[in-house]
């Protein structure tokens, strides 16, 4: 029987198992929004602005495992989400974004709120097409879900003109789809993983790099137990934190411009890096020439084109992390790695990874609080110093979840994440950390945690100014804080060189924010009230919660390499 | 850095071809030509694209093309056996007398077609490889003052028997 384009939109959805879709109306999308309000099995999240539309569903799908959905009209909609496509494009979290557009017949007039947004979006999506024929809808909606979820996964942006939203025509929905020009790699090649386990069999020094691939693969397990057996220390990227329980003895800690010490000195002592799900991103390799010097290089990923792009590897394997360590398993026997292992700790002992503990409150000791108050959370954060502190101090595995914006480091995209994740688990702690920056970048959507019942716990670190420039400000450009103190007005003196008794009070008052949108609110100034804000927030099960750690402006994230330098070339004091 | 080419199967739809040359730009791939046209399915579009890389990048290029949810089939036809033509309009102007019989001779000593002419100018149409056509040019750029030339890029089919790049 022939239905309306909206009428299928909204079976598609429900065949795909959707249940909640982040929407935001407009001209171009009134009949599919007219469409949703006459069923009842689709909820539709108001968020109130598109960025954090899109981040809201990135937190739900992380935190889920489902795809996210995202409704948005033409125009200034469509373009309002293409930070939002970027962010799950480098992150590889499965989105469906629909966009509303214009009538087909004024496509390319310039019409009112007509953008070219499959366009404009072709380089940040992993596909995007115009539905330019209604018989096309149910096999493009079909192809959306499928490529959106399954290889390597990421952002699909459908754009949907009026007239085939209210056209009628076929009403079925496929079933299943062959597409013949994406066919994600399944397999794993034998022979090379063979070679790779041979490597790493004869090595001394071995070392697993666990990326963001283990997490997208749910590969948590076999790794354990690959390291296990092979009693192989392992460490992380930034996105693949968690990947290994951070109390297990065989985890050394983040690798990168800020990872631990024992870490990036292992990468550059070891002789195999075995690395899973990683793509070798600039803030893992510092210096290419330099990196894992004296190692033999494995890199196992489900991505062909993410091998050997950055780092010219040994053995290189496509395939996805799960798979490949399950066959792993199968062959994995126990070396001796007593030495090595002893050495890595030696290396920890002399350069641990501590803030001081002389004066005042740190975001360490924030981040231990967290550790100690929550067995169970789900944990975002935003872009910035303390997204660094929560990669170091942050203690995950087990019942403990971890989403941040790693590739294209999105500044708010930490609070609308929180959101959407809250959305997803109403029954979990969900958690975001975030700067005073960040948060200021959507915190418009305090609106639509309190509407929508989303009572998420917001560890605000406030430091007054946008800590991770001022931190290269004050190493590196004599500190010369040009445009990174958020107190600043324009009364105060030039070219001043941070505090001094007279500063303007910080804008917003944070406390006075969440009471103006009827959330909670409480300010911690000292160490000992830590743990009490923190329980006192869980009590909150209303309404979200402002936790504003008032923290020192001159608080760094240590160590440091300098972009471009060799990882072990770091700055520790 | 050398010039490799690449046979691209592509599905046949609006935005594709400003896929795979934003890609080019994108990523700052040294693109040389790129041709485009039908095939024999007319749902599948056939590139032939000439790249300037090294080995590392080319491969790269390779991966990210294949990674496109449009990309059908990716064919290196670098080091492939088989027949590789450009077709090309070269016009020269204010042609004296001797201009154009000089024109005449070259067009017969390059098999080129003389395709119109008037009181003092002449156009060649070409269908030679992309390397013969270069050095045409260069023949009639030191010898004529004053000419025009559009190329089409390169079009390159796998030999069945005998090979012409």
């Amino acid at each position: 029987m022939d239905i309306t384009g909206r009428k299928l939109f909204v079976r598609a959805l429900l065949e795909e198992g959707v249940d909640t879709i982040f929407g935001y109306p407009g001209g171009m999308v009134t009949d599919i929004m007219d469409e949703l309000y006459k069923q009842e099995d689709i909820r539709l999240v108001l968020p109130r602005h598109e960025q954090a539309l899109v981040h809201e569903a990135e937190g739900y799908a992380k935190s889920t495992g489902k795809t996210g959905v995202c409704l948005v009209t033409s125009g200034p909609g469509a373009t309002n989400t293409i930070t939002g496509l970027a962010d799950a494009h480098y992150d590889n979290i499965p989105l469906v974004c629909f966009t509303g557009q214009v009538p087909l017949n004024l496509i390319g007039n310039d019409a009112f709120q007509e953008v070219d947004i499959v366009g404009m979006t072709r380089s940040i999506t992993k596909y995007g097409v115009t539905v330019r024929d209604r018989k096309d809808l149910g096999r493009v909606i079909k192809m959306a879900f499928h490529i959106a979820r399954t290889g390597k996964p990421g952002p699909v942006l459908v754009d949907l003109p009026k007239d085939i939203q209210t056209q009628t025509g076929d009403g079925r929905y496929p079933e299943t789809i062959s597409i013949r020009g994406y066919k994600p790699n399944e397999g794993v090649h034998v022979g090379q993983l063979k070679k790779a386990y041979k490597l790493l069999k004869a090595a001394h020094k071995p070392l697993i790099l666990a990326g963001g691939g283990i997490l997208l693969g749910g590969a948590q397990e076999e790794l354990r137990k690959f390291a296990e057996t092979m009693r192989a220390p392992v460490v992380t990227t930034v996105m693949g934190k968690g990947a290994l329980p951070s109390d297990h003895p065989y985890y050394i800690g983040n690798s990168g411009m800020h990872g631990r010490y024992a870490a990036n000195i292992a990468v550059s002592e070891c002789d195999v890096l075995f690395s899973i799900g990683t793509r070798f991103n600039d803030r893992i390799t510092g210096d290419l020439n330099e990196f894992a010097p004296k190692a033999k290089i494995v890199h196992i990923d489900i991505d062909t084109a993410a091998i050997s792009r950055n780092v010219v590897v040994d053995v290189p394997i496509v395939a996805d992390a799960k798979l490949a360590l399950e066959k792993l398993n199968e062959w994995a026997e126990p070396k001796n790695t007593k030495a090595w292992l002893q050495e890595i700790r030696a290396w920890d002992a002399e350069n641990p990874l501590e803030m001081r503990r002389d004066k005042g409150m740190t975001p360490q000791m924030i981040m231990e609080a967290v550790n100690r108050e929550f067995d169970s959370c789900i944990i975002t954060t935003d872009v910035g110093q303390h997204q660094m502190w929560a990669t170091q101090y942050l203690e995950f595995g087990g019942e403990k979840q971890f989403i941040t914006s790693g590739g294209l480091g999105t500044m708010g995209f930490g609070f609308p994440a929180a959101v959407g994740a809250k959305i997803g688990n109403p029954d979990k702690q969900v958690i975001c950390i975030t700067g005073d920056g960040g948060f200021q970048m959507n915190m418009q959507e305090m609106a639509t945690a309190v509407t929508e019942g989303a009572p998420v716990m917001i560890c605000l670190l406030n430091n007054q100014y946008l800590g991770m420039v001022r931190q290269m400000q004050q190493l590196f450009y004599g500190k010369r804080y040009e445009a990174t103190c958020l107190r600043r007005r324009i009364t105060c003196p030039e070219n001043c060189k941070g505090k001094n008794g007279e500063c303007p009070p910080y804008l917003p008052d944070f406390m006075q924010f969440a009471k103006a949108y009827g959330a909670h609110g409480i300010r911690v100034e000292r160490e000992e009230d830590i743990a009490a804000a923190l329980k006192e927030a869980r009590a909150y099960t209303d309404a979200p919660t402002v936790i504003e750690f008032i923290i020192s402006s001159d608080e760094l994230v240590l160590p440091m390499v300098q972009g471009g330098n060799p990882m072990s070339k770091m700055i520790l004091k | 850095m050398k010039n490799r080419w690449i046979a691209l199967y592509v599905e046949n739809q609006v935005g594709v071809l400003a896929k795979v040359s934003g890609l080019f730009s994108g990523k700052s791939y040294n693109l040389q030509s790129l041709t485009v046209g039908t095939t024999e399915d007319e749902t599948v579009s056939r590139m032939t694209i000439c790249v300037a890389s090294d080995d590392i990048t080319f491969e790269q290029i390779k991966k990210q093309l294949n990674r496109m949810v449009e990309v059908i089939k990716v064919i290196d036809l670098t080091n492939v056996p088989l027949h590789m033509k450009e077709i090309l309009f070269a016009k020269a102007l204010n042609c004296s007398t001797a201009d154009k019989e000089e024109l005449f001779q070259i067009a017969q000593v390059f098999q080129v077609e003389v395709a119109d002419i008037g009181k003092d100018s002449v156009l060649l149409e070409c269908k030679l490889t992309e390397r013969r056509n270069n050095e045409l040019i260069a023949l009639l750029r030191s010898k004529f003052k004053n000419i025009e030339v559009v190329r089409g890029g390169a079009v390159a089919i796998e030999s069945i028997s005998t090979s012409c790049r």
